[in-house]
């Protein structure tokens, strides 16, 4: 049992690992409380989504409660696409109630990315407000100054892309989250530390100082690298990583090697990484081995 | 027919702030019948800020002023005046405003809160949209509407999810973030990017709820009982 520690110590500046768990679409649960529990001595948080890509699955509330009964912490997400502020307040109540800790403030993508394209996209508050939100409610009122009978303890967390393009801005909305409350950031997926050396020295030149745990996500082909560059938004896998994975005869090696150099390569200026799985939970304790982070 | 008010005295000066000389813009269309953007406003709006210091290097009301293409051919008279000016405040509804900013090459201030559609829809020929939110954020965005340009309608910055400056959603669409810090860098307001926008109050979106019926909601109830708790 480690619950209770991921806040302490990001705040301590310790190296933290955390993972992606998305939960299914339907109620089978099982297979997946398995998996992660296998992997969970290795983490110190697993990273809850919130319907991901705007796919209609279990809730993040819900996942996350049962992996902390497992006795391993998470970090909860919400985004800001399904809930009006009513809503997100509530459950940000019942986080607390349900004994979690870490939130993830996210905006959340667009509703017709998944397979709900005619939802009303709601999006009525954005990621600086729920944090400033959390920041309310954790001093026992809620956003409109009403007392609240029982506050929240929560820690909350943002994402960032350190490979946006033009990155001032990207600076400047990271510095606004960090002065809405979010204590810790996690990434989108690097493949390129040089990206991510370019974003941190900026925050640095804004007087930034939080912990950023990397985004690793292991590609399964080449196929899928040159997928990503092609449509995510602020993700650049180099050529020569396309090139290795493609002459590779062993593509979960080399898959895994590109992981371990990035990890090795960014814990100089990193507080701790924020693994994407995907569904190669399996490799995470051989990836935890590669990069030292074991 | 678009209503558009005027916004309070002390928020319009504080956009102007930094600016000594300044360019009176109104509206012949839908905000002089909406009494915020005539010939008799604008000439208040320009004796207030000379009586307060600024300098007005001039002022127009052109009648739609929603129709970028011909703001252009019209403003080219003032063009002196214009160019003299720090900036233009404009006291019409969001789309008028947002056209003077895609025309001139100055910061654009709102003088005006959109609030309805009013009886019919008005008819713009170009892609300036208008969510008549009530309260005015063209100030802090280079005249480019975060609600409309953003299609998550974000008012703190981008979402992250652009690609090569498009949007998420769908190929062709520009990030409107993107857009705006674009707009922002031209005008040397970059600055502004930093601002905070508080969550909106959807206050003017919607009917003023009738106080009486919220008195008979639950949660009235609750509060009273509260307060004789004590």
């Amino acid at each position: 049992m480690n619950v209770g520690k991921f806040r302490e110590k990001v705040r301590d500046r310790e190296f933290v690992i955390t993972c992606e768990a998305g939960p299914p679409k339907g109620t089978d649960i099982d297979e997946m409380l398995e998996e992660l529990d296998e992997i969970g001595y290795l983490v110190d948080a697993f990273n809850v989504t919130d319907q991901q890509s705007s796919v209609m699955r279990l809730g993040s509330l819900a996942v996350a409660h049962l992996i902390e009964d497992l006795g391993h912490e998470t970090v909860y997400q919400l985004t800001c696409r399904d809930r009006n502020r009513i809503a997100l307040q509530s459950d940000l109540l019942s986080a607390e109630v349900l004994g979690l800790e870490n939130v993830l403030a996210l905006t959340g993508d667009y509703t017709n990315l998944g397979d709900h394209g005619d939802a009303m996209p709601v999006f009525d508050l954005d990621s600086p407000q729920l944090l400033e939100v959390i920041g309310q409610l954790n001093s026992g009122v809620d956003m409109n100054g009403n007392e609240l009978k029982g506050a929240t303890d929560l820690f909350p967390g943002a994402s960032v892309n350190p490979g946006a393009d033009p990155l001032e801005p990207q600076i400047l909305k990271t510095k606004m989250k960090v002065e809405k409350g979010a204590e810790f950031f996690q990434t989108q997926a690097v493949y390129d530390s040089e990206v991510l050396k370019r974003y941190m020295e900026g925050l640095r030149d804004e007087g930034i100082d939080v912990p950023v745990l990397v985004g690793i996500l292991p590609l399964k082909s080449a196929g899928m690298a040159r997928f990503m560059n092609k449509n995510i938004a602020g993700v650049s896998v180099p050529d020569n990583v396309i090139e290795l994975l493609e002459d590779s005869s062993n593509v979960v090696e080399a898959s895994l090697d590109v992981c371990a150099r990035v990890i090795k390569e960014t814990r100089d200026f990193c507080e701790g990484v924020h693994l994407m799985p995907m569904g190669w939970e399996e490799y995470v304790p051989e990836l935890a081995e590669k990069s030292g982070i074991a | 027919m678009i209503y558009s008010e005027q916004k309070p005295w002390e928020e319009i000066t504080s956009y102007l702030e930094e600016d000594e000389k300044v360019f009176v813009l109104g509206c012949g269309g839908c905000a002089a019948a909406s009494g915020s953007g005539g010939e008799e406003q604008v000439a208040e709006l320009s004796s207030k800020l000379e009586e307060e210091g600024w300098a007005v290097t001039g002022s127009r009301v052109i009648a739609l002023l929603c129709n970028k293409s011909l703001d252009g051919i019209k403003l080219a008279r003032d063009t002196g005046q214009l160019e003299e000016a720090d900036s233009v405040l404009v006291a019409c509804c969001g789309i008028g405003i947002q056209a003077v900013g895609k025309v001139v090459d100055k910061q654009v201030h709102p003088a005006n809160d959109t609030i309805s559609m009013g009886d019919f829809h008005g008819i713009w020929p170009s892609e300036e949209t208008c969510e008549r939110c009530g309260e005015c954020l063209l100030e802090y965005t280079g005249g480019l509407c975060p609600l409309t340009v953003c299609i998550k309608g974000l008012l703190n910055g981008a979402c992250g999810g652009s690609h090569e400056g498009e949007c998420e959603v769908e190929s062709g669409r520009p990030c409107g973030w993107e857009l705006i810090y674009e707009r922002l860098e031209d005008i040397g307001r970059l600055d502004l990017l930093a601002t905070y926008n508080e969550p909106k109050a959807r206050k003017k979106y919607e009917y003023e709820p009738d106080m009486e019926r919220r008195n008979s909601l639950h949660w009235a109830i609750e509060a009273e009982e509260g307060d004789e708790r004590g």
